[in-house]
């Protein structure tokens, strides 16, 4: 079985639908290092689902290349290729007529692993997705639909693959129990650390998410792939600026956190933990009125930011 | 016509003053013809009954396999099994006889075909009903095309599947009452009896009750297979 993770290369990958004259993904070339979650984000029919689904050829690629490990994906057994690779979709997919357990077992069964170290796996992985062992012997009729995708990611992950493709995972999910989740798969990606792939076609999401994020525009092009900061910072052009928002600057602010400022001698004032984000320490002087917050690490005070530190 | 010669109704006016009488239900009547007449004509049912409902489920998934597949294929079977479905009983025997002759085998290709309708359609149906993101979901992780086939698309048809099999299964145990119009067989033959004997009521009553327990009887077992093996439904 595969493990670890797995540089992800798209090489002038495009693809044409017969028949049609506009293209859905238009000579993409980037390279997500091994290890980090790559964001596609862009307007709908902007080709990123597509790309997405390229990778484990349930679209086939007009022309180009996709590599992963240097190894491409062409040249692999079509069915060998997609168990070496995690699948998470917004509908979440899971199979009804099979427990959770059975569902978390779908890949190691395909790799004719034993009962016994399915049921262990799939213990492990519902503690690793935060669901209680129990459900393991639940149907996903009986789940909410946030605990259904945190068993579609178990499944995802139970063939300990190199890559994952995650496409909008979280879509279809309420606004709260989606930012639980998000935190949720945050954690555990620093665990598993495996390369991902992520679909979504919210902003936010992406630049939360996002080690790197890919921006498309319509007719498959990729418009602008850099890290979040930096794409907020220096949006490509104005097709991108318009993108991200015209509060990229406040949006920005939740990328830094107080552990990365100079910090001021100790002082009084509301405090604020260092490993909050820029954001954070500022709608807190908002909130109350201060123009010195004191920043804590565990008890104690370590040190203070003005008002005015926070938004330079 | 071609009708099976009956055999006469054994005892029939020389029996208790119910029987003389013409009676809505003689017990006594039942007790003594059970064994020679109720009991193997039950059996013979259940087996007209079935050897239907086998061929007809067999032939039926492999058609169900060829229209899900080939989608082309699909409206032919469908035309022909409704028109299979639309010919009488009667005169289908009248078409077959020439061909397959007084004999089992007249008598189960037309029951079969009366199968096939509601088999074909509930399981193609069924198939056809599996949700798109699990199938991509099944694609997405591995699954070959006869995996996902086996595993997902067939398990989750498998409430379809068995429905079309509870009502295939009730109507050709009333159906194949029609087979003693070409062999002694079944519970259709007390019931052809005693209508040819002045319509004696106790034979026909408790013959016709019996088709109906069969039919109640067969599709009780069925809702405790479908139970048995699609636990999720009720999840």
């Amino acid at each position: 079985m595969p493990g670890q993770a797995a540089e992800l290369v798209f090489d002038e990958a495009t693809k044409q639908y017969e028949g049609r004259d506009d293209v859905a993904v238009d000579h993409l070339s980037l390279t997500v290092p091994a290890g980090e979650i790559c964001v596609l984000v862009g307007p709908s029919g902007g080709g990123k689902t597509t790309a997405l689904r390229l990778v484990n050829r349930l679209i086939a690629l007009t022309s180009g290349d996709i590599r992963i490990d240097g190894t491409s994906i062409l040249e692999q057994d079509v069915v060998r290729l997609r168990r070496g690779i995690g699948y998470v979709i917004q509908q979440v997919g899971l199979f009804p007529h099979m427990t959770v357990e059975a569902n978390i077992g779908t890949v190691p069964r395909l790799y004719g692993r034993p009962r016994g170290w399915i049921h262990t796996r799939s213990q492990e992985l519902l503690d690793l997705v935060g669901l209680d062992p129990s459900y393991a012997k639940r149907y996903p009729a009986q789940l909410s639909g946030g605990e259904r995708q945190r068993v579609g990611l178990a499944r995802a992950l139970a063939g300990d693959p190199p890559l994952m493709l995650m496409d909008e995972p979280f879509g279809a999910i309420d606004p709260i129990v989606r930012a639980r989740l998000q935190d949720a798969f945050l954690e555990l990606q620093k665990e598993v650390r495996k390369t991902v792939l992520f679909v979504t076609h919210d902003i936010d999401e992406a630049i939360k998410i996002g080690d790197r994020i890919a921006i498309f525009r319509r007719g498959g092009r990729l418009a602008q792939y850099d890290t979040p900061r930096a794409i907020l910072d220096k949006p490509a052009d104005d097709f991108v600026a318009e993108f991200v928002g015209a509060d990229r600057a406040l949006k920005a602010l939740a990328l830094r956190t107080l552990a990365e400022l100079e910090l001021g001698p100790p002082a009084d004032g509301p405090r604020i933990p260092r490993a909050s984000t820029v954001r954070q320490a500022l709608s807190l002087a908002i909130e109350k009125q201060a123009q010195v917050l004191a920043v804590t690490d565990g008890e104690a005070v370590v040190g203070s930011v003005t008002r005015d530190a926070l938004l330079t | 016509m071609i009708v099976a010669a009956g055999p006469v109704i054994p005892n029939f006016g020389s029996g208790s003053s119910c029987e003389v009488n013409n009676g809505w239900f003689c017990t006594e009547w039942v007790r003594q013809h059970w064994s020679d007449t109720l009991q193997p004509a039950l059996f013979q049912h259940i087996e007209l009954a079935g050897i239907a409902i086998a061929v007809g489920f067999v032939i039926a998934f492999a058609l169900a396999l060829a229209g899900f597949r080939y989608r082309l294929v699909d409206p032919p079977i469908g035309i022909v099994s409704d028109f299979l479905y639309t010919i009488p009983s009667l005169a289908l025997f009248q078409i077959l006889v020439p061909f397959t002759g007084i004999t089992l085998l007249t008598v189960e290709i037309a029951l079969v075909s009366y199968t096939l309708l509601i088999l074909y359609r509930n399981m193609i149906e069924g198939l056809r009903a599996v949700p798109e993101e699990i199938v991509d979901a099944a694609r997405g992780s591995g699954f070959t095309r006869a995996q996902t086939f086996t595993r997902v698309e067939l398990p989750l048809a498998l409430p379809a599947i068995l429905t079309g099999l509870r009502v295939a299964t009730v109507s050709t145990i009333s159906i194949a009452t029609i087979a003693p119009f070409v062999i002694a067989k079944g519970l259709g033959q007390p019931i052809y009896a005693a209508l040819s004997q002045d319509i004696f009521k106790t034979e026909i009553f408790t013959a016709g009750g019996m088709v109906i327990a069969l039919a109640l009887v067969a599709d009780g077992l069925l809702v405790l297979l479908q139970r048995g093996l699609t636990p999720w439904v009720r999840a």
